[in-house]
């Protein structure tokens, strides 16, 4: 076998966690220090030089083992905050790690962000040039596939009209479209898929799906997306706390995934949020016996519970909006409390909203966004959850002719039937 | 094929220039992309890189050459006065440019992976074309007053353009891997420019200063402009002390900038 393509031996990074105030220091503030208490100043600096100071340290990255064959396409996933993009920065040198060294054996081409270096001054035929030389193209390359970008995100008569004139729908179509194009041997895609509307998401899909399979070429993708991991990539990996937790066969990674994800824990929500009014605390899942648990059979009803402190007196209610996570555009459910105009419901104290909802969705996974709302635009917090509802198939619905429910279609409600002879 | 290795630390090499080399494509789209957007939307457009040293050149021909009779070593006021603005405008401008450039640019440096160095060169020659779109203001000058350059005078005018490149971008290398975490930058630099602007021999001439007219030597762009005076307008013979002492004092100091910038580049999309 070649040497792989790429070769991550012991990779860490390290992040110290300075107390700053600010976005930035500014030498005033420096300055200002110095002058306030120059003895404390002196110790710190003292401390700083001799090394004797304690610094809060961070490791986004510890200890990351792996490689990768030439033509192999890696779903990495894992929670926010657990050190995938940080993985894929290191990756494409927009930062250095702290420890250990990668080798890589070919053309990288990144993909954080869709769009990277697009100007709302220049045309779109203008921008299609300075983004595919920011990722890396030659300008032949880019002249050759330019009808290429062009045709595929739709643009047509709006090429030569800046793009800060563009809706936004046809600016990301245009950004993806010059990604898309790029011909690296290795290419990196961090959650870019999650833009755009649905439509052109599956396009995006669909495109990413050319590129891995006729091309050949060797991809590592980072996605919250669940259902498009298990699409794109045979193999997955999975990180969390800066470590490598699981890497193998995409199904199993994935089903383990979620399972710790979905043992059905409670989830709480940061109280720094700093919301004035209202503050959404937690959301528990539970059964149709009362137990807290995401995992849920299809032909039972289960309930979501949102417990949210209100500061201040005010009119408000729940909203809840159920969606599968690849598309977080569409709505399978929509609801909002509607018995909030009981005055003892707007003081200000802990609540609790219940919702029991009746067995109505197919088989897999599904996010939850729950929000406090005066009224349809204005929600004064809310929260989204993905992948926090894992229905599943017992096989006790009741179908009697057809035995396994179709996989595309999002809800399965037994409708009451009546069939007569008319003629 | 290429391979690519990734380590924690790594200082200046070759390698740097060679990649330097193999972005050069990307080099001349940050141009064209700095100049394209320059003038979108106005509406004399790049008459505005006309428009500023020469109403400049009026008003200081008027004040300082009229009314406060400031010498000009025999020189008609304005043509003394635009030749001195002329490298004045491109040092300083490229200058604060680049020097802002990883700022403005924060939302590529922390997306894809370049050479950082291609952001501060391509500013400086985006302000390189405008001095030459000014420069059609001093041939007109220099033809209204009569005045026929020497051709040893034009052979060593691009010197003294490498000179003002090294040094404003030099310095410029040094302030941005500065403004990256301290945005003093941003509010001491107009002002120092400012100043520095009444330390170089734009509006007056270097002799001046009479005996101590050599503490201004310290100043690079007192060699370019002096210099380039007296090529273009045969105020003194050329000063081939002068010119080497900023050729050399503006290479230590690009070589240093670039030293700093490299040192510290690596960390850039930490920290922005």
């Amino acid at each position: 076998m070649d040497k792989p393509i790429i070769e991550i031996k012991n990779i860490g990074k390290k992040y110290n966690i300075t107390h700053q105030r600010g976005g930035y220091v500014a030498l005033r503030d420096v300055l200002m220090n110095v002058f306030k208490s120059p003895f404390s100043f002196l110790k710190t600096k003292a401390k700083q030089v001799s090394g004797f100071e304690k610094k809060e340290e961070f490791w986004a990255l510890k200890n990351v083992n792996f490689t990768v064959q030439k033509g192999e396409v890696i779903g990495i996933i894992g929670g926010n905050g657990a050190g995938k993009s940080t993985l894929l920065k290191i990756l494409s040198q927009i930062t250095p790690p702290t420890e250990g060294e990668i080798v890589l054996r070919g053309k990288v081409g990144s993909l954080l962000e869709v769009g990277t270096g697009f100007h709302p001054e220049l045309t779109g035929r203008e921008n299609i040039f300075l983004n595919g030389a920011i990722l890396g193209m030659k300008k032949k390359e880019i002249a050759k596939k330019f009808d290429e970008i062009v045709e595929f995100a739709g643009i047509g008569k709006f090429l030569d009209t800046p793009v800060k004139y563009y809706s936004s729908g046809m600016y990301v179509r245009l950004a993806f479209s010059v990604a898309a194009h790029m011909e690296p041997d290795i290419l990196m895609v961090d959650e870019v898929l999650a833009v755009g509307d649905a439509e052109f998401q599956k396009k995006c899909l669909g495109k990413m799906e050319d590129i891995t399979k006729k091309e050949g070429r060797t991809i590592l993708f980072v996605s919250h997306n669940m259902e498009a991991v298990k699409q794109l990539c045979p193999k997955c990996m999975h990180i969390s706390e800066g470590r490598i937790k699981n890497i193998g066969d995409t199904k199993e990674v994935v089903a383990k995934y979620l399972g710790k994800n979905q043992t059905g824990q409670t989830k709480y929500f940061d109280s720094k949020r700093k919301k004035n009014e209202v503050e959404i605390l937690k959301m528990t899942i539970r059964d149709d016996e009362g137990n807290i648990n995401s995992k849920l059979d299809m032909s039972k009803p289960f309930f979501i519970e949102i417990e949210y402190q209100l500061k201040v007196e005010l009119q408000s209610f729940v909203v809840l909006k159920i969606f599968k996570s690849s598309d977080p555009s569409t709505f399978i459910l929509f609801s909002l409390s509607n018995d909030n105009n009981q005055k003892s419901l707007k003081e200000p104290g802990l609540y609790k909203a219940v919702a029991k909802l009746d067995p109505l969705l197919n088989s897999g996974s599904y996010s939850v966004l729950a929000g406090i709302a005066t009224n349809a635009t204005n929600y004064l917090d809310r929260v989204i959850e993905h992948n926090i509802i894992s229905i599943y198939n017992s096989g006790k619905f009741a179908f009697p002719v057809v035995e396994t429910t179709r996989e595309n279609s999002l809800t399965i409600i037994p409708l009451k039937w009546s069939i007569e002879r008319i003629k | 094929m290429e391979t690519t290795v990734i380590r924690p630390r790594k200082t200046f090499s070759l390698k740097d220039i060679k990649e330097l080399w193999q972005y050069r494509e990307l080099l001349y789209f940050f141009t064209w992309r700095d100049l394209k957007v320059r003038y979108k939307q106005t509406f004399i457009g790049v008459a505005w890189a006309i428009f500023q040293p020469f109403i400049t050149m009026v008003v200081f021909s008027i004040f300082f050459g009229g009314l406060a009779k400031i010498p000009s070593d025999g020189v008609p006021y304005p043509i003394f006065v635009y030749v001195g603005l002329l490298f004045w405008q491109f040092f300083s401008s490229a200058l604060s440019d680049t020097s802002m450039t990883l700022i403005s640019n924060q939302s590529i440096i922390t997306k894809v992976y370049f050479p950082r160095l291609i952001l501060p060169v391509s500013s400086v020659i985006t302000k390189l074309v405008d001095f030459f779109i000014a420069t059609l203001i001093l041939i007109s000058l220099m033809f209204y007053y009569g005045y026929m350059p020497h051709l040893s005078g034009l052979l060593i005018l691009p010197l003294l353009l490498l000179i003002t490149f090294m040094a404003s971008i030099g310095l410029g290398l040094f302030l941005a891997s500065i403004n990256v975490k301290y945005r003093d930058v941003r509010y001491a630099l107009p002002f120092f420019i400012q100043i520095l602007l009444f330390l170089t021999p734009v509006i007056y001439p270097a002799s001046i200063a009479g005996k101590y007219s050599f503490i201004l030597a310290l100043n690079p762009m007192m060699g370019v402009i002096q210099s380039a005076r007296a090529a273009l307008l045969g105020t003194a013979p050329i000063n081939w002390l002068l010119i080497n002492i900023s050729l050399w004092g503006t290479l230590v100091l690009m070589i240093f900038g670039t030293y700093v910038f490299k040192k510290t580049e690596r960390y850039f999309a930490d920290i922005i």
